[in-house]
């Protein structure tokens, strides 16, 4: 056993943990934040992102010895009183369906807004690369992170280059 | 929608006063976008143990022995356990579609015993304190196997000799099918297309992993399943086990997604009970994705042998389909019955003299087959809609001016097809003609024969799949017919609570589909209650004691007609109750949304909350009046419903790496009456990213020895964000006729539809270079094979083995990205 | 999957790690950021008995400019790569190149020195650094040692560190005026491993190209240069026709591997496509 200490989600846990527990296992076991689930053994699907001192991480392919000393943040600690940017949109634009991918699909695009707060859709889509979604195809996750960008970035959200116009022909 | 709309708001277009039609943002999303969810892996109960399962190695072995006594002293070990402890309890894992009357439907233990027969079959289980224990003590278990011949060619298993999977043979069944003189209609005719494709083999790939926990108390069990059937498998798991029908409960909590891979009765499901009943505690197994791929059914897997008669005007004469249906190693809950229900929609939406079907089911040591998102309809509408391209290019016609040759025209319906069924509405001719608007076809087509002619490298593809497809399963009847085990209806109950507010109850289990949401606007215009008001109710059986769960767009369909029905008896209930309130006869009485009213005196009313309240108390209700406004249904559809659309795909494909990008994706769906834009949009951009993925990426691949190679989300490609266009989506409206909400179904169009659109768009791309197939999943290596065989005057066989298999190199690899124009304006255009 | 039980120590230099390492022998493993050991230990491919987690050492992090070269600490992340001021300006293959592994919450948490001792021949960065002509240093019981990139890997996931050594850094020279560079990547799905990739860099002198230095990644066993297409773009007219007559021999000398992503023919077929677009890019074509 390890003695690790950890922030998670602005509390602080002390605990002793086999090297090889992972973090997700520990987030999920150990601290009761459940909301993070695990989709992969192999870190593709991204389904456990979760903030690690702020950058996101897979808590799938990282052991809880590793973050010692860190804070980390899950989709449970993200509102901050009130819902984040990111949760609202997702709701407004649908961009969820099962919802299994969605906590980690929240934090990575919480992470892509840090790193580039007004992206294109196509910076979107690429920053997204590492979190897969089997309901959505994609398209409302995308405009949700481009609505969710505009607003916390303080400009009306009808500015945010969300839908290609029906009529036009080449996209993305 | 606009930006300041605030949650759950009606949307800027006011003119909308019904719920019905309205763009709601969902109930569900609360929890989920919070991490409040209740996954079945999130359960914790006191005293749970944790089951890991030992998977067989080899595709096919005896099994001599299982030592499990290293396993059994194990740190943290409760107990372990073979198929040969658990034989005289474990039944056999149920198939409830024998297709046939002499079907051969193996013995299915859930727990090998004797004989292995596909690489990742449970074997043995480990019950332990946690589940990093449970791991570890898999590494003890020391199995004694004889490995036996893998049996993974449909063909080759057919063939005499050939090693037998099971001992009654290698083939399950041969189910025929046939209307008008299939003989008459190819005798002659000017042109005969035949075409063979394959159906790979997909793996579903929910996002969430299967889970199951189980707590036995005295003779009562709970179940909590990853499931998208609580209802089937609690009748499933009386019937296998023997335990009383009664003392079972099943849940299905948060469910991460299905498309058919959790329709299922499953092996661990069966073990998670029998175990939590030998040990008196409950357990938890949780699937990892790894063992997951090799566990979880698969989906698809047909070589389809398609031949198609024509007049040289394009009129479609007769259509003759062979299939091979790959089974697997057993038959699960509905396996030989996916591909029976491609039968009918091989025809389509087309108009045709005869047809003729024939399916034969093999066995092979794979991984079970069974449903996965449109369970095959989507294996029936690529081989039509590739046929139909291959015909217009054999014409030298537009391939949407001969589908329009052959279509039934809106003013024929309802029409009854060559395959028997009558479909009931439909305008082809309207969603065509707005799918080429938006996509712009002519301009397109015009660009391609540019790009041709000055021989670029990047090729453009236009790709058209107008599709229909038979959902909302089923009428029972129809299913008797075809000897499905059960019936098709669904139930619903609605019940008034005191306060006026709205309990309902539904025998859907929604996994993502925003039954929640969909429900409540349904109660909400049929009651005339406040949407925020209704609560739905699903995914318990104690709960919701009966229903036939979600699956084959039936939701809405079925679910949604027995809710209506349901409503109506409410309203007709609170009829009497307010007419006695109001002390006027009932037929006095006249309902707006909300209240009964009396004709002529409209002042005169109670609402549905008054009535409510009045009917709780009960002081003064008429005498033979139940003191309750509570109702339920349970509907029985007359027919299937029919969605359909059309959609074009212009696919860019780079010639000297045969990479093929989607440049736009115009999808018109009709779906009949839409009750949430939202959702319906989101179903189908979803629906098109899972066809899209079995056009240009997924692939269970086999290796010789009958390994699955593609265990992993590294190695099983998905699509992700960067690999997708942005699609465009619209619809037209043709209400359902066999519904009273003249709804239809989307939760499969957009992977029915997508497939065929796509990989018709890349053939189209390379048709001047002499190509005119490429195996499924078009994977850029398979893409410039096919061109390099073009080139040396070959068509690739369609049934090849996967990239993985070794490949004959062609002769002059050198000589790469030389496109010949000459061949260039064949296409019609 | 779960990993198997191992110890874990965390060293506080890399003596330490590496005396570790020495009193361990072979069932030690060095751990930095571990996206790809993880998935190793999880799906039990790897059975390591200690793990020296390394990733605490941040003197082994960060870039310095040690005038005609860059040090780049073994712990830098691949994040940290595309982004450095330095790394852009003087080695920006290798910040492009950075920017194409996996995905970015891989990339928050792997590092530079993990991915070059880890030697998946599909890697983006071993023949980036192959192409770069970088020196390797690696600290071990006897001290230090400078390995060239050329020799470092030494098969499929071998390199030529001894098991007592850890990889501290890499010293790169810089880019002069006059070059350009491109890392072509060629993979199934966004965040799929490449296929074949193609770090080209090219030095562009009156309209022709001086000299290019191309490293092949997943065209053997270990990251090769492409030494035959260098020789025939030397001195070529910087045009369309000649960059392709010269990546007509990219695949001269490599061995690619037939798996289920792709099949060898295939490989060498794209080595030599992708080794024209990676020049023409690095010459401003």
């Amino acid at each position: 056993m390890n003695h690790i200490n950890v922030s998670v989600d602005g509390v602080k846990y002390s605990d002793d943990v086999e090297p090889r527990m992972l973090l997700v296992h520990y987030l999920r076991e150990v601290a009761g934040r459940t909301g993070t689930p695990i989709g992969c053994d192999t870190s593709n699907c991204g389904a456990c992102t979760v903030l690690l001192s702020g950058m996101s991480v897979k808590s799938c392919s990282v052991l809880a010895v590793q973050a010692d000393g860190a804070q980390i943040t899950t989709i449970e600690g993200l509102a901050n009183g009130e819902w984040h940017p990111l949760q609202r949109a997702f709701r407004e634009e649908h961009a969820l369906q099962c919802g299994y991918c969605t906590p980690g699909m929240i934090m990575a695009a919480s992470d892509l807004l840090r790193d580039n707060p007004r992206p294109t859709q196509q910076e979107v889509r690429e920053g997204l690369e590492g979190n897969l979604c089997r309901c959505t195809g994609y398209q409302n996750i995308v405009a949700a992170v481009l609505r969710a960008a505009a607003e916390m970035s303080g400009q009306s959200a009808t500015d945010a280059p969300t839908k290609a116009a029906p009529q036009t022909g080449a996209v993305s | 929608m606009t930006a300041t709309e605030t949650p759950g708001a009606v949307p800027a277009n006011s003119e909308v006063t019904s719920e019905i039609g309205r763009r709601r943002v969902r109930k569900e999303d609360a929890r989920l976008v919070t991490g409040q969810t209740n996954w079945t892996d999130n359960i914790r109960l006191p005293g749970m143990l944790h089951v890991a399962f030992l998977r067989s190695p080899y595709a096919h072995a005896r099994i001599n022995s299982v030592d499990l006594s290293a396993a059994r002293e194990a740190p943290g070990v409760i107990a372990a356990f073979s198929g040969a402890d658990l034989a005289s309890e474990q039944g056999s894992l149920p198939c409830a579609w024998p297709v046939t009357p002499d079907i051969v439907m193996p013995d299915h233990p859930p727990m090998a015993t004797g004989e292995v027969r596909y690489v990742g079959e449970i074997v043995a289980g480990v019950v332990a304190r946690d589940r990093y224990a449970a791991a570890d003590a898999l590494e003890a278990i020391d199995v004694d196997y004889d490995p036996l011949p893998p049996v993974l060619d449909m063909e080759a298993a057919l063939a005499e000799g050939s090693p037998k999977v099971h001992a009654a043979g290698n083939k399950s069944f041969e189910w025929p099918f046939s209307a008008g003189d299939i003989e008459a209609a190819f005798r002659d005719a000017p042109v005969v297309i035949e075409r063979t494709f394959r159906q790979q083999r997909l793996i579903p790939s929910a996002m969430e992993p299967r889970a199951v926990v189980c707590a036995a108390v005295g003779d009562e069990y709970t179940m909590w399943s990853a499931t998208q059937i609580p209802h089937i498998l609690r009748l499933m798991l009386a019937m296998v086990t023997g335990i009383p029908e009664q003392q079972i409960r099943v849940i299905a909590p948060d469910v991460g997604g299905g498309f058919g891979s959790k329709l299922q009765v499953t092996a661990e499901e069966v073990l998670a009970l029998l175990l939590a009943r030998r040990l008196g505690k409950p357990v938890k197994w949780t699937e990892s994705r790894s063992e997951g791929n090799m566990a979880v059914h698969h989906g698809r897997d047909q070589i389809q042998r398609i031949k198609l008669a024509a007049d040289r005007d394009g009129r479609l004469r007769g259509l003759s389909v062979d299939l091979l249906a790959d089974m697997g190693a057993y038959l699960m809950l509905v396996t030989p019955g996916v591909p029976l229900l491609g039968a009918f929609m091989f025809n389509a939406i087309y108009k045709m003299d005869a047809y003729s079907f024939t399916c034969t089911g093999v066995f092979t040591t794979k991984t079970p087959t069974d449903a996965y998102r449109g369970a095959g309809r989507p294996e029936a509408t690529f081989a039509i809609e590739r046929m139909m391209d291959e015909l217009a290019n054999e014409l030298g016609m537009d391939p949407l001016a001969l589908r329009e040759r052959n279509w039934i025209r809106h003013e024929e319906f309802p029409f009854t097809t060559i395959a028997g069924l009558t479909y009931d509405s439909g305008n082809y001719e309207a969603a065509t003609a707005k799918a080429r608007e938006i996509f712009r076809y002519d301009e397109l087509r015009k660009e391609q024969a540019e790009r041709r002619a000055a021989g670029s490298p990047v090729q453009l593809g236009l790709g058209t799949s107008t599709y229909t497809e038979m959902c909302g399963l089923a009428p029972s009847r129809i299913l008797g017919q075809l000897s499905y085990g059960a019936g098709g209806w669904e139930h619903a109950s609605v019940r008034m609570l005191p306060t006026g507010k709205v309990e309902v109850v539904t025998g859907s289990s929604a996994h993502g589909q925003g039954h929640e949401t969909a429900w409540s606007q349904i109660v909400a215009d049929k009651l005339g209650v406040p949407f925020e008001d209704v609560r739905v109710l699903h995914g318990d059986t104690q709960v919701s004691p009966k229903g036939m769960d979600t699956y084959g767009s039936r939701s809405l369909t079925v679910g949604g007609i027995a809710l209506v029905n349901a409503c109506d008896k409410v309203v007709e209930k609170a009829r009497v109750i307010a007419a006695a309130m109001l002390e006027v006869a009932p037929e006095d009485l006249e309902w707006s949304p909300g209240r009964w009213s009396v004709r002529g005196d409209p002042d005169q009313g109670k609402t549905i909350a008054e009535i409510a309240l009045a009917t709780f108390a009960a002081h003064n209700l008429p005498d033979g009046v139940e003191p309750s406004l509570d109702s339920e249904a349970t509907y029985d559809p007359d027919n299937f419903s029919y969605p359909h659309g059309t959609h074009l795909c212009a696919a860019e494909v780079d010639t000297e790496t045969g990479q093929v990008t989607i440049r736009s994706y115009v999808a018109v769906d009709d779906v009949g009456t839409v009750v949430n834009p939202l959702i319906v949009d989101g179903q189908v951009h979803g629906g098109l990213a899972q066809g899209i993925g079995q056009a240009l990426y997924e692939e269970a691949v086999y290796d010789d020895d009958g390994n699955l190679v593609t265990t992993t989300m590294a190695d099983y490609i998905l699509p992700t964000a960067a690999d997708l266009p942005e699609f465009q989506t619209a619809r037209t409206e043709t209400p359902a006729t066999s519904n009273p909400l003249g709804v239809k179904g989307v939760g499969e169009a957009g992977t029915i539809a997508s497939t065929p659109a796509v990989v018709n768009a890349v053939i189209d791309a390379l048709r001047p270079l002499g190509v005119r197939d490429v195996p499924m999943p078009c994977t850029p290596e398979r893409v410039w094979r096919a061109i390099q065989l073009a080139r040396l005057g070959r068509a690739p066989d369609s049934g090849d083995a996967p990239s993985a298999a070794p490949a004959t190199p062609p002769a002059n690899q050198a000589h790469d990205a030389e496109l010949n124009p000459a061949h260039g304006q064949e296409e019609g255009m | 999957m779960i990993p198997a039980q191992f110890a874990y120590t965390r060293p506080e230099s890399v003596e330490e790690a590496v005396s570790v390492l020495a009193d361990s022998g072979d069932d030690a493993k060095v751990i930095a950021g571990g996206q790809s050991l993880l998935p190793l230990l999880r799906l039990r491919l790897a059975y390591p008995e200690v793990l020296v987690d390394v990733g605490g050492l941040d003197e082994l992090r960060g870039v310095s400019d040690e005038g005609d070269a860059l040090r780049i600490g073994a712990l830098t992340t691949h994040y940290d790569l595309t982004r450095d001021p330095l790394v852009r300006a003087h080695c920006g293959l290798l910040a492009e190149a950075a920017g194409t592994v996996a995905d970015p919450a891989v990339r928050h948490r792997g590092t530079l020195g993990g991915a070059l001792a880890h030697a998946d021949p599909a890697g983006d960065l071993p023949a980036v650094i192959v192409a770069l002509d970088a020196t390797l240093t690696a600290r071990g019981p006897g001290g230090e040692r400078q390995i060239s990139a050329a020799s470092f890997f030494a098969d499929y996931l071998t390199t030529s560190l001894d098991p007592g050594e850890v990889l501290t850094g890499i010293r790169v020279p810089k880019l002069g005026r006059g070059w350009g560079y491109r890392y072509e990547k060629f993979h199934r799905s966004a965040q799929a491993w490449a296929i074949v990739g193609v770090a080209a860099l090219a030095r562009r002198e009156d309209g022709h190209v001086a000299e290019a230095r191309i490293g092949l990644t997943n065209m053997g066993p270990v990251p090769i240069r492409a030494t035959a297409t260098e020789d025939a773009v030397a001195g070529a007219a910087v045009d369309p026709g000649a960059l392709r007559g010269a990546a007509a021999h990219a695949d001269e000398g490599s061995s690619p591997p037939s798996d289920l992503h792709a099949a060898a023919d295939y490989r060498r077929h794209l080595a030599r496509v992708l080794t024209a677009r990676a020049l023409a890019a690095a010459v401003g074509q």
